[in-house]
């Protein structure tokens, strides 16, 4: 049958139309995915630490969460001096002491607090360290004190974090304390949020001539972008754009490896028969003998996680599947068939009547044990990772699963966490079963009378 | 799972007549011979699995190192020693190494002792666990093993037999209702079997443990457990609801859907259209010309049934943090304990040749057409 004529067929099956929509949808967002952030480069994005996540807020839900939450989730929020935005104050004090006083000024207008709030100080110097004061400015006017420190080359100052900060709010958290109307915050209330424009004013002192203090403020939200971050500030959409394509890849390869040997390796066995054929029947029970869930543990946890390495072992355990034996029962059925005996009448060798005669015959069936395979393999992938065995460098849907699992996002109620791996994973599951299922249909007419 | 069974066709209902010694004597010659074949089987299967968990011998580098380090700790620590010259405290710790060394038999070769390892195994001589205890303490690879197997059998054993009877029940109503709406609604849900059953695991625990709140999110009975009887029953089948669920969930509808069709098939024969012409009762027919043909793959797929009941679900158990094999192994291949991981595959290697040494046999004994010892099957 020709690949026309199937798709055509195929269209006869509404879940079929439906099935080969998704991986449509998959296979686009693998290319856009490869084609805008480059293999390497979402490899050094994905491992990397605070010097690039750091302005990004923790375990953050998705921005369009605010559709169902009112206005309750606030954004992450990023001022920096060195951006110009914020105009630094510099008075020359003695011919090395100056001042350099900065003032971060925001309107806050969200329903819910800030998840986070971090300023982090970087100076310039060659032996004196400069001075910083912060002072923290509500919209009603009035101040609080957050302490001063001498600023190192680059250091953190992280007001959530500070337990003294956290007193004189009424044992509240600081970044609730902070934007609280005030009388809201003791205990047994909830606290409300005060909107307004509110204040950070760094009041800075550099003794060098040519000493430079400079100031980024982060308040982090509770929502970000289209998928959120996970614990440790990762932008979750990194890795789900780059699982598709690794998915897709992985069960593709996976599906095919093993199908196409699998049928070859029957073919050759029916058509020679004798101690080769004999030799192949002992191997696949051999085979069937040995765990391979357990196999590819132990290759995980002693050898090598590397994902490339896995499939090619998935392959390798695959290669003599029980399928050997309905496939050669098959095969046996068509070696028997005139049109193998006129090949053979007129000369053609042992490997073209395998390769070019039986094969094509029997192709049909293979097709949908293939489609049907492929997300056999994707969720077996994320099987490992959700064991703690997936690829040590790539993001992979798994292993989305797995930081969730291991960091107890269920319990926490971090649900977009799980979901969003877990609905992809779905998805890719059914759109490709679904067309398998239609493709069995097709293929087999048996099956399509019943 | 078992589908590549099941498409397999037995074809037309068995002859009878062939004279029994003649049958007798092919059938043992065939069991006999089974039987060395599947034996050898084992040994292959368990040495890779050996090979495997050993890395190769490349294990022994690493736990002559462990060694070296503990005997140094304790000798460094030890105060009646520390009046020795360094050298010849050297030579001690190196004496002791030594000695330690050979008594784990690390200085013979490696493959030498993999054959050791190999008859260990074979004859469940499966030694002692090198981090991993009992709960009663043990290290016997044994007790460990022992004690994790109720748990196991009592998830799959509930899981695979409800799985495996509903699915053959429902596939026969279905068969005989062909067409009907629940008919395509279950044709329609088989596709959901694409995903495995941690998978929905996780999905039941996010709805029934994190967000209504109403069944735990894992383990086997709360903790403490309930001093009665009653309440420990109780508390287990509370625990018990959500794997279970998600086994099933995870392959009921594919499973369902492929009897089906399988019985489709056999009931589409022409001996059946043959016995509806006679008039014979609709019981009858389901009983003498369908379920008779179809019963060696049944007891296939039944058997099949068996030895994933023994296995367990490695992830499955992680997730539900469910105290069984499964979960024991990932626990052991995480720690490198490699007598657990050798016993515990040894024991699944064994259920599994078991079960089709006896699948095996009865085979030749429901099936006829089985051409025992006769010219190869074309």
């Amino acid at each position: 049958m020709k690949l026309p004529r199937v798709l055509k067929e195929l269209t006869h099956y509404r879940s079929a139309v439906l099935g080969l929509c998704i991986i449509g949808a998959l296979i686009a967002l693998s290319i856009y995915t490869v084609v805008t952030i480059p293999y390497d480069e979402a490899i050094r994005r994905w491992r990397a630490g605070e010097e690039l996540w750091g302005d990004y807020p923790r375990n953050a839900v998705p921005e369009w969460f605010n559709l169902f939450a009112g206005n309750s989730l606030p954004t992450t929020r990023v001022m920096n001096s060195k951006d110009g935005a914020i105009r630094k104050d510099i008075q020359t004090i003695s011919t090395d002491m100056r001042t350099s006083d900065m003032k971060f000024s925001f309107d806050y207008t969200s329903d819910g607090f800030p998840n986070e709030i971090n300023l982090f100080l970087t100076a310039k110097f060659d032996q004196k360290k400069p001075q910083a004061t912060m002072i923290w400015r509500t919209p009603d006017g009035r101040q609080i004190p957050l302490g001063d420190t001498t600023v190192g080359v680059a250091e953190r100052f992280s007001i959530s974090t500070d337990q003294r900060l956290s007193l004189k709010l009424d044992g509240r958290a600081p970044e609730v304390g902070l934007f609280a109307q005030p009388g809201t915050t003791e205990k047994g209330k909830t606290p409300v949020v005060q909107k307004g424009t509110y204040e950070l004013i760094v009041e800075g002192l550099t003794f060098e001539k040519d000493s430079t203090l400079d100031a980024k403020l982060v308040v982090y939200g509770q929502a970000y972008g289209i998928a959120g971050t996970d614990h440790r500030r990762r932008d979750i959409l990194l890795a789900i754009l780059w699982g598709t394509p690794i998915a897709l890849a992985f069960g593709f390869l996976a599906a095919v490896g093993s199908t196409l040997t699998t049928f070859s390796i029957a073919a050759i066995g029916a058509w020679f028969g004798g101690w080769l054929d004999a030799a192949i029947q002992r191997l696949t029970e051999i085979n069937s003998v040995l765990p391979v869930l357990p196999i590819l543990i132990m290759v995980g946890t002693f050898y090598t996680r590397n994902i490339w390495v896995i499939l090619g072992i998935v392959i390798a355990l695959g290669i003599f599947s029980l399928g050997i034996k309905t496939y050669r029962s098959m095969f046996i059925q068509v070696r028997e068939m005139p049109y193998i005996e006129a090949a053979h009448a007129y000369g053609a060798g042992n490997l073209r009547i395998v390769f070019r005669y039986m094969m094509p015959k029997i192709a049909p069936v293979l097709i949908p044990t293939f489609v049907t395979l492929i997300p056999a393999y994707v969720f077996l992938e994320a099987s490992l990772s959700v064991l703690g065995l997936g690829d040590p460098l790539l993001p992979t849907w798994g292993k989305i699963l797995n930081d969730a699992y291991t960091n107890g996002a269920l319990y926490k109620g971090l649900y977009y966490w799980v979901l969003e791996p877990a609905v992809l994973l779905m998805f890719t599951g059914l759109g490709f079963s679904v067309v398998g299922f239609a493709l069995d249909r097709i293929f087999n007419p048996r099956l399509r009378e019943v | 799972m078992a589908s590549g069974v099941l498409t397999e066709k037995a074809g037309a209902p068995p002859k009878f007549g062939l004279r029994v010694p003649e049958t007798l004597t092919r059938i043992t010659k065939y069991v006999v011979f089974r039987g060395v074949a599947l034996f050898f089987t084992v040994v292959i299967g368990v040495y890779l699995t050996v090979l495997i968990a050993n890395m190769g011998g490349y294990l022994d580098t690493i736990r002559i190192a462990q060694i070296r380090e503990q005997v140094g700790a304790a000798v460094l620590g030890d105060v009646t020693l520390q009046t020795l010259p360094p050298s010849e405290l050297r030579k001690y710790i190196d004496d002791i190494v030594i000695l330690e060394v050979q008594r784990l038999r690390l200085d013979q070769p490696f493959w030498i002792r993999s054959v050791d390892y190999l008859v260990d195994a074979l004859t469940l001589n499966l030694g002692r666990a090198e981090h991993l205890t009992s709960n009663s303490g043990s290290k016997t690879v044994r007790l460990i093993l022992l004690e994790r197997i109720p748990a196991t059998l009592l998830l799959s054993a509930c899981a695979n037999l409800t799985l495996f009877f509903t699915a053959i029940f429902s596939a026969l109503y279905l068969s005989r209702h062909y067409g009907s709406l629940l008919d395509r609604l279950v044709v329609s849900l088989a596709p959901t079997s694409a995903p495995p059953a941690w998978f929905y695991g996780i999905f039941l625990i996010l709805i029934f443990a994190s967000i209504l709140r109403v069944l735990p999110f894992g383990g086997m009975v709360d903790a403490p457990p309930p001093e009665d009887t009653l309440g420990y029953i109780g508390s287990l089948l509370r625990h018990m609801v959500l794997p279970v669920s998600a086994l099933i969930l995870g392959s009921i509808f594919i499973a369902i859907y492929q009897w089906r069709t399988f019985f489709l098939i056999y009931s589409s024969e022409d001996y059946v259209e043959m016995a509806k012409a006679k008039g014979l009762t609709a019981r009858t027919i389901e009983r003498r010309y369908i379920l008779r043909p179809t019963l060696p793959p049944i007891v296939t797929a039944f058997s099949f049934t068996l030895i994933y009941l023994w296995q367990g679900a490695i992830i499955l158990e992680t997730v539900f943090a469910w105290p069984g094999v499964g979960r024991l192994l990932f626990q052991a291949i995480s720690i490198f304990d490699v007598p657990v991981i050798v016993g515990n595959v040894v024991l699944i290697a064994y259920l599994l040749v078991t079960t089709v040494f006896l699948l095996d046999i009865i085979y030749a004994l429901l099936d006829p057409r089985v051409k025992v010892g006769g010219e190869r099957r074309v």
